[in-house]
């Protein structure tokens, strides 16, 4: 045996979590504060005695809110284990209770008081009118359920779970609990409000008046000459979608790979559009050209005489935004799936006498199923989620996202209305996510074995070449065409009205001027700009972090209930953006999770919205990593916690950039979610340009967009050109990598997409 | 100089079981062993027969269902990989890629709380022994196979383990170079006296590099011997069959006196070891190469007829067909003439054929 250490007096890792929880207890602000915590300036507020910023340990000491001091009490009781061991049968019985005691006792305690005392009247009945209350909690109570947690952890590594390994069970725990937290707990609550009626009781008759209300279900279009249902709205709009969006991606993919076409390249440039493009930019570009006062309609009531009408608002408008913004989604998702398909096997159709038509039709196309399935799914979930497009486009066509945001936002403030239609949404979503699953099957379709396959993929039969060499030469015109509307008009004075160029939206939007303390932000835009980067910035680097841990858990470790737990961590993946809004706003507006208003809530909508794409892109590339070189590792002496850190990490330097780049582009095009979440003080880009096209100001509106996918293109192709010298990096420097042997396949970060911006 | 020692030690299984999954399928069923320090020891079978799961146990890297593994008499059963003394050498070599030779060597002694200097100097006497000094700079991936095979060897040297584990360390090596990293293999074993596991499906391999071989089938030990217990004494049709090649024989045994059997075998009677056998039917196992063509009606020989002969430039393969079926052997004799359809007669030597069990 390596290592014989004995331990004398407190095991380390101990020792760090109880001074953790110390710090938590008695330092810092037990209760969230009104400034920032991080300018320090509740130290100047009467810290540490006022009770708004005093740590726990002074409140009780100052006999207020005594119920927080069995929590100091708990963090004592490790000093027990005093020279103990690791594998003392009483060392991980002791931390497991502790843990799971001060963890369930912290939480217990911050549901059960609010700002108003008991938040139960059973309670009340119980405990007597209690003449106290408590805020949310603050960084003080947060290390503390974190040393809680992470004792529990360490008792449970002491008594053998996943092999004793402190690094895996600790990571487990942590990612179980933020995304219960933060996912679940929300969505729950969600539920629960959506049964409360007007007067503040649960009722479920009246939920289930709202659910299957005329508003949401009604076939008014199909029996009368009205509208139908809201959902009815939302659902065909996204199967068009899904369809349509799938159909044309595999045009596009099939171009690039069964062609011959010489300029694939150009072509996969457009699959970086949707990343960059914040989702309504495209619905404010068909306005420009097909609104009542569009460059088209204008030329065509010129030309034929044709009177000018708002036709373009409702299904047709939605319906050429959202292709024109997810065909590239399906684009990408299908030429990996078209590309993966080994040629030998259409060699072998077309050996066995199989004509191109024949080959194509029974053995390309029913391996491609699985990509097809996956670009419908994304295509009906972004449609679905889709907030921006609706909301400047929708017209008297209602659908479910934004239907939940006139629910909180307009005058009646319901949220249980809102909830109601977001779990209709939430339904949806989620039905689609498992009909694919379902529909996928047992069946097999991985062609690529380990053996390299060499072979060239045969071309399409010309029929079908031409056809969709002209599809996608139309799509790729309009595309163009559409964004350069975008840029062109981010020029124009007032669209339709006085056409003359000026500079004057940017002007307005991002003047900078000098004054004699320096530089002035003097554009309307900046603080929004600002706040959107900063918020982006601090997201990406936690966004990254928790999905590449949560995908080393799923790719490396085997544990109880990972299928469970895997299924958790990709829930948010079918989860709307709207969705995950609405909830926060729920759930995150009373103690003892008060965030409300702040920057923070805007940081964790982010972290968990994109969660999956940090997660994809961790796994896509761990599983090119072969697991002999973990396993070598440690089989040479070091930890787990060493081999993520020496071996895992940097082998997935590109993972890594690709993680971070894309969760600080999400959080700059995002909208579905924050529009529910920003604040005064935390004004986002893109809520901030909404609001623009609310007040007519389009100018302004698309010259703000057009700096943000300026913006945007820079940072994906900084990222394009690291990960390329990354991707030669070390090994490469003698050039022949063909003769190179090497455990790590060149593995191109995939970008991953859920719900809509 | 540092110099590169062993702290061999035993490995002992005792009745360990590995169960995977739900489904409760063994990968190993209550298998017991005893491997002595200092001995080059191969787990033979064939794929899925539980062989790497066996090393996988002893290096900690799956943890056994039931039952106790002991290295050097310490029970280690509940210990991780990373708190074993056991280094392992894998199939892929996995070398880190984006580390130097030198750093990899080092890799594992970093972790050994070993100062600095100690490290350089145990990397280089490692990288002496395999061969490869002046090579610390380079990547792995600018070594050639049998170069990084070395490199991995060494990694796992240099932490003077217990037991060294190999899985298949040769399968990515063409067929010349085999050959020669098995001999070196066998000849730092043996100068340093290291207690090794090496696994394998090569059974020229194992009977080559092994002090003892245990065959392994269907997740039990199928026999446990040195390579030449295991070549001419088979213990069961299946060890016969997959170390070398056998014919088989339904027999019958008609007498024992003692310690010889005599058996028949349609027209021949042999005396054979009785192997435990009573009297009654048997099996007999018989090398290809111990059997004899002899003319046709020579006394005491199996009548049969040449189906195929085959060329193979160091020796001829004829496959005869006789009362039991067809008989596949081998001879040195390249000149003899013999052709198809001619008819000869099987001669069996004394110390050919085997009686089995099964």
């Amino acid at each position: 045996m390596r290592h014989h250490k004995e331990v004398h007096g407190l095991h380390p890792t101990v020792i760090l979590w109880v001074a953790v929880g110390l710090i938590g207890f008695a330092v810092l602000p037990w209760y969230g504060t009104d400034s920032n915590f991080f300018t320090l300036s509740w130290l100047l507020d009467g810290y540490p005695l006022d009770s708004d910023v005093a740590p726990a340990l002074f409140l009780a000491l100052q006999g207020e809110k005594p119920w927080l001091a069995p929590i100091g009490v708990l963090l004592l009781v490790p000093f027990l284990l005093w020279n103990r061991q690791k594998t003392d049968p009483f060392f991980g019985r002791l931390l497991i209770a502790v843990g799971a005691i001060g963890f369930a006792y912290l939480m217990l305690q911050g549901f059960a008081i609010g700002l108003r005392g008991w938040r139960f009247e059973w309670m009340t009945a119980l405990f007597g009118e209690l003449g106290d209350r408590q805020f949310g909690m603050g960084y003080g109570a947060m290390l503390a359920a974190g040393a809680f947690l992470f004792l529990f952890s360490l008792g449970l590594a002491g008594r053998g779970v996943v092999g004793g390994d402190v690094f895996v069970v600790s990571t487990i725990a942590f990612v179980i609990t933020v995304v219960a937290l933060f996912i679940f707990m929300p969505i729950l609550q969600m539920l629960a409000n959506a049964m409360i009626t007007q007067e503040g009781t649960y009722s479920l008759s009246s939920f289930a008046g709202k659910i299957f209300s005329e508003r949401l279900w009604g076939l008014g279009c199909v029996t009368q000459n009205i509208g139908c249902g809201v959902a009815w709205n939302s659902l065909f709009l996204a199967i068009l979608v899904g369809v349509l969006t799938t159909l044309l991606g595999l045009v596009f993919a099939l171009v690039v790979t069964r062609t011959g076409f010489r300029y694939g390249r150009v072509l996969r440039a457009l699959t970086v559009l949707p990343i960059i493009t914040p989702p309504f930019v495209i619905g404010l570009a068909i306005i420009l050209l097909f609104g009542l006062s569009g460059a088209v309609t204008q030329m065509f009531a010129e030309l034929f005489g044709m009177q000018a009408t708002r036709w373009v608002y409702g299904l047709p408008g939605l319906l050429i935004a959202q292709l024109l913004a997810f065909t590239p989604i399906a684009f990408l998702v299908l030429i990996g799936v078209v590309e993966g398909i080994s040629p030998s096997m259409e060699e072998a159709a077309q050996t066995l006498r199989a004509s191109r038509w024949q080959t194509f039709r029974t053995v390309s196309l029913p391996l491609m199923r699985p990509g097809l399935a996956n670009a419908f799914l994304l295509g009906f979930i972004e449609s679905m989620a889709d907030f921006g497009n609706p909301l400047v486009l929708g017209g008297n066509f209602d659908v479910l996202s934004t239907e939940i945001f006139f629910a909180i936002v307009g005058a009646q403030n319901d949220q249980a209305q809102a909830a109601v239609l977001a779990i209709v949404l939430l339904a949806f979503t989620l039905g689609a996510f498992y009909a694919q699953r379902f529909w996928l099957g047992q069946k097999s379709y991985t062609t690529v074995s380990g053996k390299g396959d060499s072979g060239v993929h045969p071309l399409l039969p010309s029929g079908l070449r031409y056809t969709v060499f002209a599809i996608a030469g139309f799509w790729v015109l309009f595309t163009v065409f559409v964004y350069a509307t975008i840029f062109y008009g981010s020029f124009v004075k007032l669209w339709g009205v006085d056409n003359s160029l000026t500079l004057v939206h940017y002007v307005k939007s991002f003047a900078i001027g000098w004054t004699e303390f320096g530089i002035h932000w003097k554009g309307a835009a900046w603080s929004s700009f600002w706040t959107t980067i900063t918020i982006a910035l601090v997201s990406a680097p936690l966004t990254a972090a928790i999905g590449l841990l949560t995908a080393y858990l799923l790719v490396r470790q085997d544990f109880a209930g990972k299928d469970a737990f895997e299924f958790g961590t990709m829930l948010s993946f079918a989860i709307p953006g709207t969705v995950i809004g609405v909830s926060y706003v729920i759930a995150f507006n009373v103690p003892p999770i008060e965030l409300t208003g702040t920057g923070v809530i805007l940081v964790l909508s982010f972290i968990f919205r994109n969660m999956p794409v940090g997660v994809r892109a961790g796994v896509a590339s761990m599983s090119q990593i072969d697991r002999s070189l973990d396993e070598s590792s440690l089989t040479l002496g070091a930890n787990s916690w060493q081999t993520f850190r020496k071996i895992v990490l940097p082998l997935l330097r590109p993972a890594i950039l690709a993680a971070l780049v894309y969760s600080f582009v999400r959080a700059m095009t995002a909208i579905s979610a924050i529009i529910f979440l920003v604040s005064a003080r935390y004004d986002m880009s893109t809520s901030y340009i909404i609001g623009r096209v609310e007040n007519n100001e389009y100018g302004i509106a698309i010259a703000y967009s057009a700096v943000l996918i300026a913006v945007m293109l820079a940072v994906i192709g900084l990222m394009q050109l690291a990960v390329g010298s990354l991707n030669i990096g070390r090994r490469g420097r003698d050039g022949d990598l063909s003769q190179s042997r090497t455990n790590v396949a060149a593995a191109r970060p995939q970008p991953a997409f859920s719900g809509g911006g | 100089m540092a110099e590169i020692k062993s702290n061999a030690a035993s490995v002992e299984f005792r009745n360990v079981s590995k169960f995977y999954g739900k489904s409760k399928v063994a990968a190993v069923n209550d298998v017991s062993l005893n491997v002595e320090a200092g001995k080059l020891v191969t787990l033979l079978g064939p794929s899925g027969c539980g062989k790497t799961t066996t090393l996988r146990m002893i290096a900690g890297l799956e943890m056994a269902t039931s039952g106790e593994i002991l290295i050097g008499g310490a029970d280690v059963t509940s210990l991780p990989a990373t708190d074993r003394d056991v280094s392992m050498v894998f199939q892929s070599y996995a070398l880190f890629p984006h580390m130097s030779v030198m750093e990899n060597v080092q890799y594992g002694l970093r972790f050994s709380g070993f100062p600095k200097k100690e490290i350089a100097e145990r990397a280089n006497a490692g990288l002496e022994l395999v061969g490869l000094t002046g090579y610390g700079d380079r990547l792995p991936s600018q070594l050639s196979g049998g170069q990084q095979q070395r490199v991995a060897v060494a990694r796992a040297l240099v932490l003077e383990p217990q037991v060294l584990l190999f899985d298949e360390p040769l399968s990515n090596l063409d067929a010349k170079l085999r050959r020669r990293v098995r001999e070196e293999i066998r000849e730092i074993q043996q100068k340093l006296g290291l207690t090794v596991v090496y696994v394998t499906h090569d059974q020229e391999e194992a009977l080559a590099v092994s002090d003892r071989i245990i065959v392994m089938n269907n997740a039990v030990i199928a026999q446990d011997g040195t390579p030449r217990e295991l070549y001419d004494a088979p213990a069961s049709a299946f060890v016969a069959d997959f170390i070398g090649e056998a014919n088989m024989f339904d027999c019958e045994v008609v007498a024992v006196d003692g310690d010889v059997a005599t058996v028949r075998l349609g027209p021949v009677t042999l005396n054979l070891p009785a192997r435990d056998h009573a009297a009654g039917p048997a099996r007999l196992a018989a090398r290809p190469n111990r059997i004899d063509i002899a003319a046709a009606e020579t006394p005491g020989t199996l009548p049969g007829t040449i189906e195929k002969a085959t060329y193979v430039g160091s020796h001829l393969e004829f496959v005869v067909g006789t009362e039991f079926g067809e008989v596949f052997v081998v001879s040195p004799d390249v000149d003899s003439g013999l052709r198809a359809g001619q008819p000869v007669g099987l001669a069996f030597p004394e110390r050919g054929p085997v009686l089995i069990k099964g």
